[in-house]
């Protein structure tokens, strides 16, 4: 036991003043704030939806159709069966917020033991290999289309494609990630001291691979919102008149030399919640980086 | 060398025994009888009786699976359930507009991505960096469905700049044709384009810290030449690489833009066939996506081993 003590010394310290070290880089980094603020607003908008949202998404008031933005009480305009825009997006974020998390834990539950796995035990590295590349060989537009033919379009049949998009990328990383880490002396010392497979992976290779793991969650959240987007634009994700940013695109391109704001501002919407994700994602790649500074 | 072409073509023909098989088994997973589906209108006993036997739903599965890969080895696909029509000869009309799509995508994305990296790399710290870093993080951002839709609404419709859908085959007249394609092929590369800048970027400042760079600098070359030859050199790469990486990216970014510019592609025939239950055209669709991905990203890592001779090694080890 005493070897594991050492060694669990050994790494919790440097862990502890690396994690300080990162939250210092990204507080002293004005665009990783401003992104972290964005991304803080939206999640307020699509959590408090219900209270926040001046109308009912999906109500509908026919008179009041093609209201330009800067309508008394529509502070973003109406579509064309009336529908407050304003509220829609709220409602749509929380969509868009719902199938991104959703897919990515999806991709973490299956894609990180399967890269411990891979990384750890050379054995069955082939096997997952192959299954990677499978997946991989179906785009993961091709994927939803599948699963809509066989399980019907919706939100959850759109993230769970979306998730599995992501779980080849997943298992990469947490694979590399782990044959890097177990060739460290600390991983070597454990096991020369006789600690159980479990034991090593669990308290030496998965807390220490926890970077690489948060910094590509971090990416596939975005890339998952733009693919709700895309499902949702081609029908085949969340159903109407449930309002989501990417179905609002698909109706507004109906009408939108008539009210432009109607497709103008859902895509602002996504873009600005991509946009604010993928630059908190690339601060905390930096500031996890060691190489960073030098760059 | 031959090793490692031998591992990786055996590594692809399991894969596209794995991606058929998980096809089939996709096929037998749709909701309803297949041969309620064929029968239309038609419902007696004996009619769909005829129509299992027909198309051999009254086989075992296995059976069933090797008349579906014999099949498709032949190039039989089957027939759409809605037309009638054989749907090798819709995918065979389609394929050539996707593929035509996806090259110029692919061309004007390595223009701009190996540009815009090699000036945000070799412009360290100027404006010039920060606006092409600035391009790139908004290219991976920007929904490039939405993206389409501006372009139409503002450089098609208000401008009348480009025709804002449809399409004129090569052949008939190629003018006509880029026309047509130049705008959706810009939209499909956006995305694309930022990658292969990114990469182009981090590569170009690791080639250009690199000795024989340095070298190159001491002995007096110009700094032109410098970047020219032996930086630029490995950029090459890095659009082959993005290219097998983004592929599948790619060809879903494809399917998007078909449908917002309406062009009759192979994007165009998957939404169309999920929308319409026909169930052939689904499985032939997803089939050739498949086998497309896995040949097309065979010929990238073997193009690759050529460029690259490390790789090769490393394949081997």
């Amino acid at each position: 036991m005493a070897v594991a003590d050492v060694t669990d010394a050994l790494t919790a310290a440097p862990l502890r003043s690396n994690r300080r070290r990162v939250v210092r880089r990204i507080l002293h980094n004005p665009l990783a704030l401003t992104g972290l603020a964005v991304l803080a607003i939206a999640v307020i908008l699509a959590v408090f939806a219900n209270w926040l949202a001046p109308h009912e998404p999906t109500q509908t008031h026919l008179d009041r159709a093609f209201a330009p933005p800067g309508t008394a009480g529509y502070l973003l305009g109406t579509d064309d069966l009336g529908r407050d825009v304003l509220s829609r997006i709220m409602f749509g974020l929380r969509a868009s917020l719902h199938v991104g998390v959703l897919a990515v834990a999806f991709s973490l539950v299956v894609g990180v033991p399967l890269g411990l796995i891979a990384g750890y035990f050379r054995t069955v590295d082939a096997l997952i290999s192959r299954l990677t590349d499978l997946v991989l060989a179906f785009p993961f537009l091709i994927l939803a289309v599948g699963l809509a033919a066989i399980r019907g379009a919706s939100l959850g049949n759109a993230a769970i494609a979306i998730g599995i998009a992501q779980i080849p990328g997943m298992i990469r990383i947490v694979r590399s990630e782990t044959l890097r880490i177990k060739s460290l002396d600390f991983v070597a010392a454990a096991i020369v001291e006789g600690a159980s497979d479990a034991w090593v992976l669990g308290r030496h290779i998965f807390p220490n691979a926890g970077s690489a793991i948060i910094v590509q969650a971090t990416v596939g959240i975005p890339a998952a919102i733009l693919g709700e987007a895309v499902l949702s634009f081609l029908g085949l994700g969340i159903q109407p008149p449930a309002p989501s940013l990417g179905t609002m695109l698909a109706d507004a391109q109906q009408f939108a030399s008539r009210a432009p704001w109607a497709a103008v501002m859902p895509g602002v919407a996504i873009m600005l919640l991509t946009l604010a994700f993928n630059i908190v994602g690339d601060s905390l790649r930096d500031a996890l980086d060691p190489k960073a500074s030098r760059r | 060398m031959r090793r490692y072409l031998l591992n990786r073509l055996w590594q692809s023909a399991v894969t596209l025994v794995l991606a058929t098989i998980v096809v089939f088994a996709g096929v037998r997973a749709l909701p309803g009888d297949p041969a309620l589906a064929l029968a239309g209108e038609d419902r007696d006993p004996e009619s769909l009786r005829a129509i299992r036997q027909q198309y051999g739903l009254d086989q075992s599965w296995l059976v069933q699976f090797w008349q579906f890969v014999s099949h498709a080895a032949r190039g039989d696909l089957g027939q759409s359930i809605r037309t009638g029509t054989p749907v090798r000869s819709m995918i065979l009309s389609a394929l050539p507009v996707t593929i035509e799509l996806s090259v110029l995508a692919i061309l004007i994305a390595s223009v701009i991505g190996v540009g815009a990296g090699v000036i945000a790399a070799v412009r360290r710290g100027r404006p010039a960096e920060w606006a092409a870093n600035a391009l790139a993080l908004l290219g991976l951002s920007v929904p490039h469905f939405w993206l389409g839709l501006m372009a139409i609404l503002y450089l098609s419709v208000a401008l009348g700049l480009f025709p804002a859908s449809g399409f004129v085959p090569f052949f008939s007249n190629p003018v006509a044709n880029l026309h047509h394609l130049i705008l959706p092929a810009l939209i499909l590369g956006t995305g694309l384009s930022a990658v292969i800048m990114r990469q182009t970027r981090s590569s170009m400042l690791d080639a250009l810290s690199a000795d024989y760079i340095r070298t190159a600098e001491a002995k007096g070359l110009p700094p032109k030449a410098v970047v020219g030859k032996h930086a630029l050199r490995n950029s090459l790469i890095v659009v082959v690489t993005i290219v097998g990486l983004q592929l599948g990216a790619l060809i879903s970014g494809a399917v998007v833009t078909e449908r917002i510019f309406a062009l009759p592609g192979f994007g165009k025939l998957t939404v169309d066939a999920v929308f319409q239950r026909d169930y052939p055209v689904i499985q032939a669709v997803v089939l050739v996506t498949a086998t497309s991905y896995i040949v097309i990203n065979l010929l990238v890592d073997l193009l690759y081993s050529v460029i690259d001779p490390r790789i090769r090694v490393r394949g081997e080890a």
